[in-house]
């Protein structure tokens, strides 16, 4: 055979690979309002970038007359590419191909591509769209899975992960995105669950839709699953691409640094976005915006336990993540939910090295029958433990309360935030002045003529002495009292001398955070 | 402190609701703010009471081992739950004279609903 003749068997072969599971399939995939397989790749990547591997890559099913069937690259697109100039390692389950069921050969490609990213060392992008284990192939399916959450967690704070979810992703399928950094949803497209609605309604007999089970929605505002939610693909793919612009290729490298930018400006009495009173609620994303370049502020799991905001921004060029209560939801108070969220946030930043910065302004832990019984005492110390564990530059501003043990939970001094610096409306106290008052008090307002009027002016004596950071001050907990206008200056410097910050901890296999 | 300045960019200002505020109270002290869905509908606690046999889990009821007027002890077997493909022997959490059997031979089981009640 000539060379041409060899080419063009080459191609044809390729052809037949590439269309999946033919048109019919694809025209089905397409009314779902969803993209292909390959069209997902390319659309998120870098133009001509991508490079696709083990194309030819067949099934390995025996059982069922299985070994008749051809399935194009097993259901599975895997290769290699760029985002924006990054290196990403990539794969897609292809739902057109035997519904993206997952079998031998096709565990076998995702594993082969992740082995790739840890050993170049750059992120594993995974778009999820399969209707889980390839029933025929048994015991070799679960093996599949199982080769595919080993590598996850071995890859886990070595180099990001990033899970798609572009389609179902049921039963044991759901265990590879939860390992994974950050968990990408599309409304109506996104379906995750352990087990879906027919099995919860033959088992239990409890009746609820796919959507209303495991929707997009569901997973990026009640379980927090996902980390960001999309209305189309498309939006999805540019917040994968912003992400990306974020954070570095390993643990080994910081993000690319942007050109430095100040915040857009322009000035406001303070008491227009910032009442100095603790109980008046205000966005605390406008002090991010007021304090980062350019205000671009990049939230991470936005619908998700609002009272803490989490999410990526840059100081002179440089990527930061941003830890802030959020006086608006619930007064912004550590619970359950929002320690999960915060605690997972730092220990990315940590893994990869982004310099932290908390914002501080909460009455502190949320008190309640319900909050005790969800484990508040085991949630709310992974916030402890995770702060106090990074040793990436972390800088700690104390907007206005700062109570109890919500103030040392939120990177104070005491677990080695590097600077903590206090606006002049900053609170520092371990409880809210008229809960303290009534305690510090009790005899001499229940001894009073008229208990009321004893009451407010010991409030008022302990909200002077007390209800300020200069106490804190005194003690060294607080580095330095600040004008809110001062902030950025303050946090840059405190960046720029923290380069090369290094600490280590003592040495071990490693820790045991409350999970 | 009516004069700090602080550099924001208006049209980007996340604004606060007003209309969605509501009073939360932590103790002595009540905030203004928004509350969260999961708070607004969390459900109120109930004291256990060890009389009150419930489902752990939905399921189908299968069997009594005990009947109206019997005398069980801790531990006792009182019926048969088939729930996630097992029977489960549904045990008594106290002892005491069986009240009532809820549920017939056959019957759908909600989860937390009363199965058997003891005096």
């Amino acid at each position: 055979m000539s060379l041409k003749t060899k080419t063009s068997d080459l191609k044809k072969r390729m052809m037949d690979a590439v269309q999946g599971g033919g048109s019919q399939a694809i025209q089905k995939q397409k009314a779902g309002g969803k993209l292909t397989a390959r069209e997902r790749i390319l659309s998120l990547l870098d133009k001509e970038s991508f490079h696709e591997y083990d194309l030819f890559v067949e099934h390995a099913g025996k059982d069922f007359d299985m070994d008749k069937k051809y399935l194009p690259g097993d259901g599975v697109v895997t290769g290699t590419g760029t985002i924006q100039g990054h290196p990403v390692c990539i794969y897609a389950q292809d739902f057109t191909v035997a519904g993206g069921s997952l079998g031998y050969m096709h565990a076998k490609k995702i594993a082969k591509i992740m082995d790739h990213a840890m050993k170049l060392k750059v992120p594993i992008i995974g778009i999820n769209d399969s209707g889980g284990a390839r029933i025929q192939e048994g015991v070799n399916s679960l093996a599949g899975y199982g080769e595919i959450f080993y590598r996850n967690t071995q890859a886990s704070g070595y180099i990001p992960q990033i899970s798609v979810i572009l389609g179902p992703c049921a039963g044991g399928a759901v265990y590879s995105p939860a390992l994974t950094d950050f968990v990408f949803v599309v409304d109506k497209i996104s379906k995750m669950f352990i087990t879906g609605p027919e099995v919860i309604k033959t088992v239990i007999g409890e009746e609820i839709s796919m959507e209303d089970l495991g929707g997009a929605r569901v997973h990026a505002s009640i379980t927090g699953n996902a980390h960001f939610y999309a209305e189309s693909e498309l939006e999805c793919f540019e917040q994968i691409k912003e992400l990306v612009s974020y954070i570095p290729w390993n643990n080994s490298k910081t993000a690319d640094p942007f050109p430095p930018k100040n915040p857009k400006s322009r000035t406001y009495k303070i008491n227009s976005i910032f009442p100095t009173n603790p109980k008046q609620p205000y966005d605390v994303r406008n002090i991010i915006m007021a304090i980062c370049d350019d205000s671009q502020f990049f939230e991470v799991q936005k619908l998700w336990a609002a009272n803490i905001v989490t999410g990526f921004a840059r100081m002179n060029g440089q990527t930061v993540g941003f830890v802030a209560n959020q006086p608006l939801v619930l007064a912004g108070v550590l619970d359950v939910d929002s320690s999960d969220k915060s605690a997972r946030f730092i220990r990315f930043c940590d893994s990869f090295n982004i310099p932290l910065i908390t914002l501080v302004d909460l009455p502190g832990y949320l008190p309640g029958i319900d909050q005790e019984h969800a484990g508040v005492i085991r949630h709310g110390a992974k916030v402890l433990y995770a702060y106090s564990e990074a040793t990436v530059p972390k800088i700690t501003v104390i907007l206005r309360k700062a109570y109890g043990g919500g103030y040392i939970a939120m990177c104070s001094n005491h677990l080695r935030a590097d600077f903590v610096f206090a606006w002049p409306t900053a609170e520092i106290a371990v409880m809210g002045p008229e809960g303290a008052a009534n305690i510090i008090f009790r005899k001499e307002i229940m001894g009073a003529e008229n208990p009321d009027d004893m009451r407010k002016a010991k409030i008022k004596e302990y909200k002077e002495k007390f209800a300020n950071p200069y106490v804190a001050a005194a003690y060294g907990y607080v580095d330095a009292v600040i004008e809110p206008s001062e902030t950025r200056k303050f946090v840059l410097h405190a960046m720029d001398i923290s380069k090369d910050k290094d600490v280590k901890g003592p040495v071990k296999k490693h820790g045991i955070p409350p999970f | 402190m009516d004069e700090f300045n602080i550099n924001l960019y208006t049209e980007e200002l996340y604004p606060v609701p007003e209309d969605k505020l509501e009073i939360f109270r932590l103790g002595d002290d009540a905030y203004r703010t928004t509350l969260s869905e999961k708070h607004k509908n969390k459900k109120g606690w109930e004291p256990v009471n060890l009389k009150l046999i419930k489902a752990q889990i939905p399921g189908i009821m299968r069997k009594a081992y005990v009947k109206v007027g019997d005398k069980v002890n801790l531990g006792d077997k009182l019926v048969v739950l088939e729930a996630m493909k097992m029977k489960n022997d549904i045990l008594a959490t106290d002892k005491g004279v069986v009240k009532e059997i809820c549920f017939k031979t056959g019957e759908r089981v909600a989860k937390g609903e009363i199965m058997v009640r003891l005096k």
